[in-house]
């Protein structure tokens, strides 16, 4: 992985920036010293490591403004990091670049019930959230998987997803609000307590856009009132086939569960293994269909997707009778990572979201570029989106596997384009799919995406390296070549 | 005498854009032209013909997606929905009769670029939120490509999001891909009669707080009420609230009963079924209480404040409101005035939180009083930039949503 090189000139001038940064932040809040700066050289893409140039962790958002008005004055590169548990290395830092830390934004600012939302500094985790409201029956819907330590600024700069994103959205579908500075230190607003905006929807470009376009100081999201009820269907099946014809028909029965999973034979054993959850284990796909709703809803839908589960060929079929049973259902799916953890010394997790139907074709190539590599794989599957992760087990420790393991990764990305999805469905491009981005748009898809990272950062201070794989000065990206048009076109009819 | 360019492929509209910045003279893009008078009036010597670009390209029901060309008619896609059980969820408004036209001939594309959506905006997301990708061609006259054909997708920036409510200003599209989803089985309406604007705004949210997973929340006042289709809020003699309820039909009569004992402290109550639900819904999505041709303004605020900013507004100038987004969202008509009562209501926006569109008005007026809610400077600087990295030369609809952009 290529990043841009170091800018000797910055190097040389590190000691100036600190002390002009001493005089913008109070002096504990900027770390120096390699060993304390050693904690922020990773996110949660350990395979990437960088000792970052400064780590600057500002207060307030006055702070914040300051320290990036500096930074574009004295053309000084700065990454944005949350919690630093993006798995794309989106705050990967850079050795001549300041990572500015946001975790002491760590406050819940307001909670609104009677306008159904919450107002938090962005270092709230994603999890404190909903425990912050869910005393008086509400919860914040988003849930990614790292929801213990995840960051809501994080989420919103990555558009994070979960496992409920078919039913209540992904991140973007449940901001309502965001407060961003800008390079330039221009502190601004986007959004509020409303719904929608009179201008450009700059909070739903912002949303997703991985740091490259400002730094968020707060956010409003949306929360929901929690489910009168939940309860999970755990079926297992003979082949993967039959799972995706299932998840296929409770769909056509115009049935949207909270939740559908599927894992394969791999992920099941590895699971069961971990937590004995109780699944199968002569099963080839697992499906958990979770319905949730009003109560009298979901004992109606419950006993539909059991019959449409029986039509599909299921092998195993049980209801959770209680909310425990429920929970042990997730259980497994939940440590599905850890799990694979345990049989692997290191694993590598992929991303990719792909139309549905497409899934016994994908499957099977993932099984002949498993043997091609010599590399084991266990797939997890958002089904009720099409966002599949491969997970690629491997031994760092053995020369030649961690780049087998990109290697793999990369292939499963681009089979995901090339039957009509996406390289990622949910952890962002970031360093790690940077390079494939070519691969799904064209010079001038990706260079219309990199005119509005100009209108926003005009000198490419803000995460450079990520996402895009070729840098372009503003300058050259703004001119206008009109190369055709200069015949009146005589095809064109006009009236 | 103004000329239309009518290109019959995407490479001709690539054509005709560099042909346009190359001359240096604007285009006003349209396909039906149904939304022509909602926004800032766009004077310009050339329009630009998007029609061709129309056509169902790709339905997966299954997949719950549809790809279409953006000038298909809604009412067509709409249809092919309906053959699967399957419906756009953010239930995009025919606005044709509230502007003066005929109704049903609005196009996906125009109900993307204006980012409209009806009642059930509270529970499934506006316009915006179910546009999974496009191709569209640039100011610059650039095809480009953004998003994808899947629901989960966090590819590059997401450009569906800036068009979405973008009135044409960035660049014309030529194909969408949008979300779809299952019809619902049933609907009720459960009516709360006679509470005034606080207590039903209170009502409204006390049932979108519950687990009732309600679907659409409106309140009438009597003036507005009695100028309903259905007999049963016109003749109610005074306010009517209505609660829309959604889903599988053997779970109704509970939710019914459910939502039912959660408001009734706040009126007698009365329900509306099948035909007469939807004909309710229908009005409060297109407006249709407002038929006529004096000003009428959408305002969006926190839906607690609803009441206060109504309030505010009709204090200082007369005029008629009804609510609908549980008491977000405020439509006011009023009687035609010079300026269409622009400062009041921008004064509610800023005191409650929120914005302000100027729907419908006399093109003069439109022309002089913002139609969209005015900016802070950095962020009408950084409006215009946007604007400018899609189209730097002004090519397409300049001034549409505002002077200069």
């Amino acid at each position: 992985m290529l990043m841009p090189k170091p800018d000797g000139q910055i190097l040389a001038r590190r000691g100036d920036i600190v002390a002009a940064l001493r005089t913008m932040v109070p002096h504990e809040s900027i770390i120096v010293d390699e060993d304390e700066r050693r904690v922020y050289e990773s996110d949660g893409l350990t395979a990437y490591r960088q000792l970052p140039l400064i780590v600057v962790l500002p207060e307030t958002k006055e702070q914040v403004s300051r320290v990036l008005a500096y930074s574009h004055q004295a053309g000084v590169k700065v990454v944005p990091r949350g919690a630093g548990t993006s798995l794309s290395g989106g705050a990967l830092p850079l050795a001549d670049a300041i990572t500015l830390g946001l975790g002491k934004f760590n406050r819940i600012l307001e909670i609104d019930f009677a306008n159904r939302c919450v107002v938090a500094q962005p270092g709230v985790t994603n999890l404190a959230i909903t425990q912050a409201v869910e005393g008086e029956g509400f919860y914040y819907a988003p849930d990614p998987s790292s929801q213990i330590a995840c960051s809501i600024g994080g989420n919103v700069a990555e558009n994070a997803g979960g496992i409920h994103c078919l039913k209540y959205g992904l991140t973007t579908n449940n901001v309502l609000g965001v407060e961003m500075v800008l390079i330039t230190g221009e502190i601004m607003r986007f959004g509020g307590k409303h719904l929608d905006s009179g201008g450009y929807d700059l909070m739903g470009l912002i949303t997703g856009s991985e740091g490259l376009l400002g730094v968020i100081t707060e956010v409003t999201v949306r929360i929901l009132r929690s489910p009168e009820t939940a309860r999970a269907l755990l079926i297992g099946f003979p082949l993967s086939e039959a799972a995706g014809d299932c998840v296929a028909a409770v769909i056509a029965a115009g049935i949207i569960p909270g939740s559908m999973e599927m894992m394969d034979r791999p992920a099941i054993h590895a699971a069961e293994d971990f937590v004995q959850a109780g699944y199968p284990l002569d099963v080839e796909a697992l499906l958990i269909i979770e319905l949730d709703g009003p109560e009298a809803e979901v004992t109606d839908l419950i006993k539909r997707v059991e019959a449409i589960a029986r039509d599909n060929g299921a092998l195993t079929l049980r209801v959770s009778q209680s909310e425990d049973e429920r929970q042990l259902f997730w259980a497994g799916r939940k440590a599905a990572f850890p799990a694979i953890g345990r049989i692997s010394p290191d694993y590598y997790c992929m991303d990719g979201t792909i139309p549905r139907h497409k899934l016994p074709v994908v499957l099977n190539r993932i099984r002949q570029l498993s043997a091609r590599y010599g590399l084991r794989v266990a797939n997890v599957f958002h089904a009720g989106d099409g966002n599949l992760h491969p997970l690629i087990l491997y031994d760092a420790n053995q020369p030649g596997e961690l780049e087998g393991a990109e290697e793999f990764g990369a292939d499963i990305l681009k089979l995901c384009v090339k039957v009509g999805g996406v390289l990622t469905g949910e952890h962002g491009v970031g360093v790690e799919k940077r390079d494939l981005m070519r691969v799904m748009f064209t010079e001038d898809d990706l260079k219309q995406q990199q005119r509005v990272k100009c209108a926003f950062d005009p000198d490419g201070l803000l995460n450079p390296g990520k996402v895009y794989p070729t840098l372009h000065r503003c300058a050259e990206l703004g001119r206008v070549h009109i190369s055709r048009g200069q015949t009146r076109f005589p095809d064109i009819p006009r009236f | 005498m103004t000329e239309i360019l009518k290109p019959g492929t995407p490479d001709q509209l690539c054509e005709a854009i560099c042909w346009a910045a190359a001359k240096k003279v604007s285009l006003e893009t349209f396909s039906v032209g149904s939304k022509r008078s909602f926004g800032r009036p766009v004077e310009t010597v050339y329009r630009l013909d998007l029609g061709v670009f129309a056509g169902i390209e790709l339905y997966e029901a299954k997949e719950l997606i549809l790809t279409a060309g953006a000038a298909t008619p809604l009412a067509e896609i709409e249809a092919a929905l309906a053959e699967k059980r399957q419906r756009l969820e953010f239930e995009p408004p025919d606005l044709g009769p509230l502007l003066g036209g005929p109704a049903y001939r609005g196009t996906i594309g125009g109900a993307i670029a204006c980012n409209l959506a009806g009642p059930r905006r509270i529970k499934a997301g506006a316009a915006r939120d179910h546009v999974l990708g496009f191709h569209a061609v640039s100011g610059r006259g650039e095809a480009f490509k953004s998003g994808g054909r899947v629901v989960k997708n966090v590819t590059g920036f997401d450009l569906s999001k800036l068009m979405a409510g973008s009135f044409g200003t960035l660049a014309a599209m030529t194909e969408i891909t949008v979300k779809v989803l299952p019809a619902a089985e049933e609907t009720r309406t459960v009516l709360v009669m006679g509470a005034g604007d606080a207590a039903a705004i209170a009502a409204m949210g006390a049932a979108l707080g519950a687990t009732c997973d309600v679907s659409g929340a409106a309140h009438f006042p009597a003036l507005v009420a009695a100028a309903s289709g259905v007999a049963r809020v016109a003749g109610a003699g005074g306010a009517v609230t209505a609660l829309r309820l959604e889903g599988p039909a053997p779970s109704m009569e509970i939710r019914v009963r459910t939502l039912g004992d959660l408001v009734k402290k706040f009126g007698a109550l009365d329900e509306l079924r099948s035909a007469d639900s939807a004909r309710l819904w229908r009005e409060v999505r297109d407006i249709a209480f407002f038929a006529g041709d004096g000003p009428v303004w959408r305002i969006s605020v926190p839906p607690a404040t609803g009441a206060q900013a109504a309030a505010c507004i009709l204090n200082e100038i007369e005029g008629k409101i009804f609510y609908d987004w549980g008491g977000g969202l405020l439509w006011l008509a009023l009687e035609s005035v010079d300026d269409a009562g622009h400062e009041t209501v921008r004064a509610a926006t800023a005191q409650h939180g929120g914005h302000a569109t100027l729907v419908r008005a006399a093109a003069e007026v439109r022309a002089r009083v913002p139609v969209f809610e005015p900016q802070p400077a950095p962020l009408a600087a950084l409006t215009k930039r946007v604007k400018e990295s899609f189209d730097p030369l002004q090519v397409l609809n300049p001034g549409r949503m505002v002077e200069g952009v």
